[in-house]
């Protein structure tokens, strides 16, 4: 709770920072000391959680030992993300206070959303992740693609919003409460067939709605776009903390509420994985630009996150907790990467190995952790979601599928390492990458081979 | 603690080469040679007590996986032997090479040997299985960076078939660690859980497990990347790809698939050993007519393990046997027809059978090493290929299938037709006319002599005395 007041009120100090500091410098020491307190405090809601057990607050907000420790793990990655970033995210333009004002308002949102237990926090926490988005994608005003994104990310996640509303509604309807942990919401999701028309109408409203935060195929047109034409800056930022903190959301409405009656949407969710697989993957090896290539690889990653939505067990929330913090790192680290590029094609990373080797290393690292080589997290991270849905016992054929679609993301990922190891070229660098970010990278890395060896350290 | 050593020196080799800036050879060959009195050490432990080497640690309690590495059968004690031999041997060959990035490739070989060994002591499902990927990692490197003009596109082609089938090997394991009533993936869990699952089950498993051994090995139709990756990278990478990493293939049919699922492998033996016989005449035609030597080596290859599968799915004592020798001794002698052609392409420069000829006048060593290494490819009696050779037909021919005396004809062609290409490229190489006159033929240096020497006696010692690799394996 304390982690929800702090973040809200770190992004004010850093809009009036704004005001007091012209110095960029200035600014980006605040944000850092700001995140460092919000990861004091979230590490504070912890002990107290781990303390004094699960804590709910007005019956809206309700604080586990889960969700207490899934935002320490998820501040602990927005902290890497500020490290990693910072001095971009002030170079973008003008307002510098203000886009880590915006991201400390997203925070707050994802607080929320880690903890909600009434459908209107859920509609708020969905609304303050979103709006601080659109502005940042469109915050690079010279560049047409940066508008154009923004504009694009606004009306299609506006109307994605209108659904989500439109979902709570019916469900307030087919169950005359809010509140999904009550009796008189999950009596309502006993049984598949005594449901109304009015809840299963409701649940597939929701799919739909969490499909598209998630950028969930068919509803996944939105991202490479806005992701290509953000920022570079913001794009990793948007790509997954944003996005792991819906998926947690989502698992948290799918289990707790809708867990008994999977049968009635357990289908959608599966055809959905099998499209995101599919047209993720596929797509992503048609791209020549990383950065591109990276907007599709997160949407086939979230092929795979789903599948923690699909199995609804025990182990797909380790799964989920492994996979966002996992997945997040690896592609900060190349996105950390990217951003130093003059050209992002694949083939302006020919030769950065022998001119790079500290670079390239950790970004061949993170690669491998995306596309799940053994020793890396991110090997873990997909063995606990399969894990997960084999255990549930049915429907064992998707994820045969899915690790086929897995062999075809080493091909996209695997031709960045081709081309920084075993092409020529002069890869060239915006600016040199400096001794303290060549070692967070380096420290980025290490956590996540240390995750691919004992991934146990992350379950609670 | 022996097991622990045995993957962590080669670990630290490689990093130290990593590390060096000239004579990087130097900590990967002390390495390696540590390892190699290490594994002969635990070699002798097991042959004199036959009592088995084990570590067994708490890995990740929660998912039941154990860090559990032993020794306790021959065939561990073979794979691992062989592995300990082969790296000193190829870095004392190259010994004098000149070689661009010296530490990258020092480190990577070091590494891959790490991950070799490992795959052959991991008693844990789980484990095994990082083992199995991680040893794949390093030799991609090692092909991409050193070969071949088509090197990048060739190495690719076999990691993404490998990669392939590990994914679904990953997804077995996961259903059988599922099915298993204590939740673990020591290897007798596994054993039993895969014993208790129903025919039908058995059946569809089987290929999600057996892909990815068929593809390493590999078996016909999934051979595809072999012939190319051999071709394209550097000849010291094909014999680590060749001599060890295909027999991890085999090894982990004896050890993951034959005991694991039963039913399942009873029901596909007619299809999985007419698959092997078709690849045995297969490759060994394509083998007549390769006028690269890198080749003509990788087809023949492809003939010899066409036969060990065959036999492995005649599932008797005297063919297993026979297939645990001969997975040591084809080794040997396919580790020696490598180091021949480095040699060959040191002086020469060229692959191509027909630009050599007349080298036995120039290099009488290089030729008495060329021919007893090929006649033992062709496991002519008193070399080491004879007797394991022997026990496989033996043992195809013994299998319980009404069609055993077909496979084993047929199969038994495959042994003339490797009589044909050997004889053929030995004559290619050694006799006839001086095709090229200008180029100077120096005969092998002192060191590769000294390797070949030892290779040599392997082969005569265990021709002459093959009681050392009978008492091992019964």
């Amino acid at each position: 709770m304390n982690a929800i007041v702090v973040s809200a009120l770190l992004g004010v100090v850093m809009m009036f920072a704004g005001l007091l500091f012209k110095n960029s410098k200035q600014v980006q020491w605040t944000a850092l000391i700001g995140i460092f307190i919000l990861m004091g405090v979230s590490i504070f809601d912890n002990q107290l959680i781990s303390t004094q057990g699960s804590k709910s607050y007005f019956n809206m907000i309700e604080l586990t030992s889960f969700t207490s420790w899934f935002n320490v793990l998820i501040t602990f990655c927005a902290t890497s993300y500020f490290l990693l970033f910072h001095k971009q995210i002030a170079g973008v333009g003008i307002n510098k206070a203000e886009y880590f004002a915006l991201m400390f308002f997203i925070l707050s949102g994802v607080y929320l959303l880690s903890s909600y237990s009434n459908l209107l926090i859920l509609f708020i926490g969905i609304e303050i992740l979103s709006i601080p988005q659109y502005i940042l994608a469109g915050s690079d005003k010279e560049n047409v693609k940066s508008t154009e994104a923004s504009l694009k990310y606004f009306l299609m996640g506006s109307f994605s919003t209108g659904i989500l509303l439109m979902g709570i509604t019916l469900l307030y309807g087919a169950t005359g409460s809010f509140d999904i942990m009550s009796n008189q919401f999950t009596t309502q999701f006993t049984q598949v067939n005594s449901m109304s028309s009015l809840a299963i109408v409701g649940i597939l409203l929701m799919v739909v709605s969490f499909g598209f935060k998630v950028s969930a195929a068919p509803m996944h047109f939105w991202t490479p776009d806005v992701y290509d034409g953000t920022p570079t800056a913001f794009t990793p930022f948007m790509a997954t903390i944003v996005k792991v903190s819906v998926f947690v959301a989502f698992i948290r409405l799918f289990h707790f509420s809708f867990g008994s009656v999977s049968h009635a949407w357990q289908i959608t969710i599966v055809s959905m994985i099998a499209l995101t697989l599919l047209i993720g993957n596929v797509t992503a090896v048609y791209q020549t630009s990383v950065k591109r290539m990276m907007a599709y690889s997160s949407i086939a990653q979230a092929g795979f996150m789903l599948f923690a939505i699909f199995a609804i067990n025990a182990t797909s929330w380790k799964g989920i907790t492994l996979y966002s913090v996992t997945y997040t790192l690896a592609s900060l680290g190349v996105f950390a990467v990217l951003i130093k590029m003059k050209d992002y094609t694949f083939d302006g990373f020919n030769g950065l190995a022998k001119k790079q080797p500290v670079l390239a290393i950790t970004a061949t690292i993170c690669l491998f952790s995306l596309a799940g080589i053994p020793l890396t997290g991110g090997f873990f991270a997909k063995y606990y979601v399969l894990m997960a849905a084999v255990e549930q016992g049915t429907m064992l054929w998707i994820v045969v599928f899915a690790v086929l679609m897995a062999a075809i993301s080493v091909y996209y990922y695997f031709r960045v390492i081709m081309s920084m190891y075993f092409k020529q070229g002069e890869a060239e660098l915006i600016e040199e990458a400096t001794t303290i970010e060549k070692t967070l990278l380096i420290i980025n890395a290490t956590i996540i081979i240390a995750l691919g060896i004992l991934p146990s350290v992350l379950m609670r | 603690m022996l097991l622990i050593i045995l993957i962590l020196v080669p670990i630290i080799g490689g990093l130290v080469s990593f590390l060096t800036k000239n004579n990087s050879q130097l900590p990967a060959l002390g390495t390696s040679l540590i390892t190699l009195v290490a594994t002969l050490f635990g070699a002798f432990t097991y042959y004199n007590g036959h009592a088995p080497i084990a570590i067994d640690a708490s890995w990740i309690p929660s998912l039941g996986a154990n860090f559990a590495l032993n020794i306790n059968s021959g065939l561990q004690v073979l794979m691992l032997t062989l592995t300990a031999i082969i790296f000193p041997l190829v870095y004392l060959f190259m010994h004098g090479n000149e070689l661009e990035n010296k530490s990258t490739f020092y480190g990577l070989m070091s590494l891959a040997q790490a991950g070799l060994i490992g795959v052959f002591l991991a008693n844990d499902a789980l484990v095994f299985y990082i083992f199995w990927e991680l040893a794949l990692i390093p030799v991609y490197f090692l092909s991409s960076l050193f070969g071949g003009e088509n090197r990048i596109k060739v190495t690719f082609k076999f990691f993404v078939y490998t990669f392939v089938g590990s994914l679904l090997l990953l997804v077995a394991f996961l259903i059988i660690y599922n099915h298993t009533t204590d939740h673990s993936f020591a290897w007798t869990s596994f054993v039993e859980s895969g014993k208790s699952m129903s025919g039908s089950m058995q059946n569809w498993m089987f290929w999600l497990v057996f892909l990815a051994f068929a593809i390493k090995m590999p078996m016909f139709p999934f051979h595809t990347w072999q012939p190319d990756a051999y071709e394209q990278s550097a000849t010291p990478v094909t014999i680590v790809l060749s001599a060890i990493m295909v027999k991890m293939g085999l090894f982990a049919v004896i050890k993951w698939l034959l005991p694991v699922l039963p039913l399942g492998v009873l029901h596909w033996t007619h299809l999985v050993t007419i698959l092997s016989i078709i690849g045995i005449i297969y490759a060994s035609c394509l083998a007549i007519v390769q006028t690269n030597i890198k080749r003509l080596i990788a087809y023949s290859s492809i003939a010899h393990i066409g036969l060990m599968i065959a036999t492995l799915f005649a599932q008797n004592q005297l063919g297993t046997q026979g297939v645990a020798i001969q997975m040591f001794n084809h080794g040997i002698n396919i580790m020696g027809l490598w180091l021949l052609v480095l040699a060959i392409e040191k002086r020469l420069g060229t692959q191509n059978l027909n630009e050599m000829g007349g080298l036995a006048k120039l290099a009488p060593k290089f030729t008495i090493a060329l021919v007893l290494i090929s006649l033992a490819n062709i496991a002519l009696p008193l070399t080491n290929g004879f007797i394991g050779e022997f026990m496989m037909f033996n043992g195809l021919f013994q299998s319980t299938s009404q069609y055993h005396i077909v496979f084993t004809i047929i199969a038994g062609l495959g042994v003339i037709l490797a009589a044909v290409y050997t004889l053929g490229m030995i004559q290619k190489i050694a006799f006839g006319e001086l095709k090229n006159n200008e180029v100077v033929f120096a005969d092998l240096s002192t060191n590769e002599w000294i390797v070949l020497m030892i290779i040599m006696g392997i082969i005569l010692w265990l021709g002459f005395c093959p009681n050392v690799l009978m008492s091992l394996v019964s």
